[in-house]
């Protein structure tokens, strides 16, 4: 089987497609199954980074670069500037109790088979893509963003359809983003730490209880 | 060239794309190591010449030529330490990750018309998109070391990656709006000329947001006098304290790499990239497009002329390093939000109306209706009319074939 | 051969795998596959975790999965003659789902710092001050 494999042209788009997708599945798992909470952070990275290759692969080169920039060099980052922020030594790694974690485990594989057999069940979803395709390219999804549609409509749409841009969405999320920044930034200002519950220290009983 | 190796030495497809992506990905990491090699070097004469001393005259000859070699291998034979209380597997992964970052915003770099690794049409965007992602190397080096200043080298620096990454996104959408297209190579292509074509000096908007580029560049990449993360004086040698041997080389593998990144970046958006000051190709009567040895001669020279610019960039780098002081966290941080962020966004909006004023400039934007605009870009390059083989200019990028079985 | 039936299994666990041969090309329900795994383990994440944090880790892997599928519905690479691509608009969504996620992991993140800065804990069984 393996020399028919390498005689066999190796479709290389598959290839990196099972690379990719291995790396994403394996290091979510690990992101689940990990301890340490800078390390669940760091599979995390990895596994966002390797969904962003999938986009790649999938010709979707805006929203790759959108997932690096914004999803691991932005979210991700402020993720981890958190686990930083409130990693003490006894909280790195808290354990649920084996019941609970059985029970998510049975829960998430049964999700899983769902979601697998609707994955396999329609047979327009298993054909892949032949031919030749136009490049990729960021023109029509910034049209679109801007309220031009300029881009085909998918095979076997009706042409009297309407397709509406993505201006109005486009000025929301601005706003939204905007209004959700300035609330998170004044959310989490510095303010005084007060002792941890149930604990009295010598100074705190000092200065006439805790506040 | 998989096409050359596909179509004249006649190997099997998937064997000429290995082919081409393995000599692609040597050149790049030859490019990143030869030129840290060469950048040390320089770095340490620089400095010597400007401390007013000779810096390294012994080994290789009268110049020190081959200091850096010395001290790659004096690296190579390091003792490989790790602190005790260290995260072994984030010790060990951090450098590795800060260099695969570097090494990856190469893959979109066009060295000239058709050098590229991949010629992406968001190539602007994913340069700047994987530069910003070094900064985890970085806060992984500095939380795994287990040590008190390590971590405060590394939040720093995370901090002043992510903060100068804003007015660097500004500071490049410029060029981006004068070409109309965020590949680099179209980019680089529409300079193509005398250097009055460069778009420096397109307006006075994009002059001062060069500027404010080569600011926000030398604060992404950690260099003085941004460097407070290396602060020698202060954190002994902040993120990379506990850092020896080899894994230590490999940080500075990806400092050098960044700096000849934005560098180069830095040609391609505003100095015409490969396209030189005279258009030598142009007098010689050739052209670059593709084909025969006269034309790859062209291209080969284009490649020289945009990593000397590159070279050029990264040597005012260090002059700037061993001349300026040491900023400040604080003063870093006012750099950027009080400086460079309003000048960035004011230029960006002055050189958008400058575009606008050009004659018909209004008018031509407002009245097309959608029809139109899709029909011309349907007509335009990287369109369906490109796909379908009519309507192809020059700068045209051929459609992508997807893999076919061979039955 | 019908997945849902029970005497079918091993067709379809064949199907399954020699679906992902190496040179066959990849096809939508190969990206589906993937979203499936990485939703369910965000989902897992949300539910085992105790850490405030590690719950937002969930959550972006759920946001992820779900980015994953839209973007394999909207390729044209992967869409075969009876179409299955919703075209650009997969594209837009996955977008907006990014920088919603964005805001989203922002806001969470103030809320956990101030219940550490609150309680000293990131622990979320710690959260019951209403309890009762």
């Amino acid at each position: 089987m393996i020399a028919s494999m390498m005689l066999a042209a190796i479709n290389w788009h598959s290839v990196l497609f099972l690379v990719f997708a291995g790396l994403a599945c394996a290091f979510a798992v690990a992101v689940v199954v990990a301890d340490n909470i800078v390390r669940m952070a760091f599979y995390l990275v990895l596994s966002l980074g390797s969904t962003a290759g999938l986009f790649f692969l999938a010709g979707a080169e805006f929203i790759g670069s959108m997932q690096l920039m914004i999803y691991v060099g932005g979210t991700l980052v402020l993720l981890v500037f958190g686990v930083m922020l409130t990693a003490q030594a006894p909280f790195i790694s808290i354990k649920t109790s084996t019941n609970d974690r059985v029970l998510a485990g049975v829960v998430g594989a049964a999700l899983l088979v769902v979601l697998l057999q609707a994955a396999f069940s329609v047979e327009a979803w298993r054909r892949p893509g032949v031919g030749e395709v136009a490049n990729p390219s960021a023109t029509p999804l910034g049209m679109a963003l801007l309220g031009v549609r300029v881009d085909d409509p998918p095979a076997g749409t009706s042409p009297s359809l309407v397709r509406s841009g993505y201006l109005l969405p486009f000025e929301i999320v601005s706003v939204h983003l905007l209004v959700v920044l300035v609330g998170a930034a004044y959310l989490a200002r510095a303010k005084r730490r007060r002792t941890p519950r149930g604990i009295e220290t010598a100074d705190v009983a000092a200065s006439g209880g805790p506040r | 060239m998989a096409d050359f190796l596909i179509n004249t030495v006649g190997l099997p497809e998937w064997l000429a794309w290995v082919i081409t992506a393995g000599v692609a990905a040597a050149l790049i990491l030859n490019v990143i190591a030869g030129g840290a090699l060469v950048f040390i070097w320089a770095e340490r004469k620089i400095a010597a010449r400007i401390q007013d001393r000779l810096g390294p005259t012994r080994t290789g000859g009268r110049f020190g030529w081959l200091q850096s070699l010395a001290d790659g291998i004096k690296l190579l034979g390091k003792e490989d330490l790790m602190p005790e209380g260290a995260d072994g597997m984030l010790f060990q992964l951090a450098p590795y990750v800060s260099f695969c970052a570097s090494f990856c915003a190469f893959i979109a770099l066009p060295f000239a018309f058709d050098f590229v690794g991949q010629r992406l049409n968001v190539g602007v965007f994913f340069v700047v998109a994987v530069l910003g992602l070094e900064v985890f190397g970085v806060i992984l080096a500095g939380y795994a070391s287990a040590s008190k200043w390590s971590l405060f080298g590394a939040m720093r620096e995370a901090a002043q990656v992510v903060s100068y990454e804003v007015p660097l996104g500004m500071c490049v959408v410029v060029p981006v709006m004068l070409a109309g297209s965020m590949d680099l190579v179209t980019i680089a292509e529409k300079q193509a000329g005398w250097v009055t074509n460069w778009y420096l000096f397109h307006d006075p908007f994009t002059f001062v947001i060069f500027w404010v580029y080569v600011t926000c560049a030398v604060a992404s990449v950690n260099r003085a006098p941004f460097d407070l993360a290396e602060a020698e004086s202060e954190l002994v040698a902040g993120f990379h304290t506990e850092y020896s041997g080899m894994r230590w080389s490999f940080f500075f593998m990806a400092e050098y790499g960044s700096m000849f990144l934005v560098s180069a970046l830095a040609a391609l958006l505003f100095m015409g990239g490969w396209n030189g000051p005279i258009p030598v190709a142009e007098l010689l009567g050739l052209s670059a497009g593709t084909g025969d040895t006269a034309n790859y001669f062209v291209r080969l020279i284009g490649c020289f002329n945009l990593m000397g610019k590159a070279t050029l960039g990264v040597l005012v780098m260090m002059w700037v390093r061993w001349t300026l002081p040491r900023l400040r966290i604080d003063q870093v941080m006012t750099t950027c939000l009080k400086y460079c962020t309003p000048i960035a966004a004011a230029m960006f909006a002055g050189a958008m109306f400058w575009q606008l004023a050009l004659p018909g400039g209004v008018m031509r934007g407002m009245s097309r209706p959608a029809g139109e605009i899709r029909e011309g870009w349907l007509e335009g390059p990287g369109g369906r009319a490109a796909a379908r083989g009519t309507a192809v200019p020059a700068a045209a990028v051929p459609p992508k074939k997807l893999m076919q079985v061979q039955p | 051969m019908n997945p849902l039936n029970p005497m079918h299994a091993p067709t379809v666990l064949a199907s399954l795998f020699a679906v992902n041969l190496l040179s066959d090309p990849v096809s939508v329900t190969h990206y589906l596959v993937v979203g499936a795994i990485l939703f369910t383990a965000g989902i897992v994440c949300m539910t085992v975790k105790r850490n405030a944090l590690g719950v937002l880790m969930g959550i972006e892997l759920v946001l992820n999965g779900a980015n994953v599928n839209f973007v394999a519905f909207s390729s044209p690479y992967l869409q075969g003659e009876q179409t299955a691509s919703i075209g650009l608009d997969g594209q837009a969504i996955a977008l907006f789902v990014i920088l919603l996620a964005a805001a989203e992991a922002a806001v969470a993140l103030a809320i956990t710092l101030n219940f550490y800065n609150n309680h000293s804990t990131v622990d979320i069984d710690q959260a019951d001050d209403l309890k009762g």
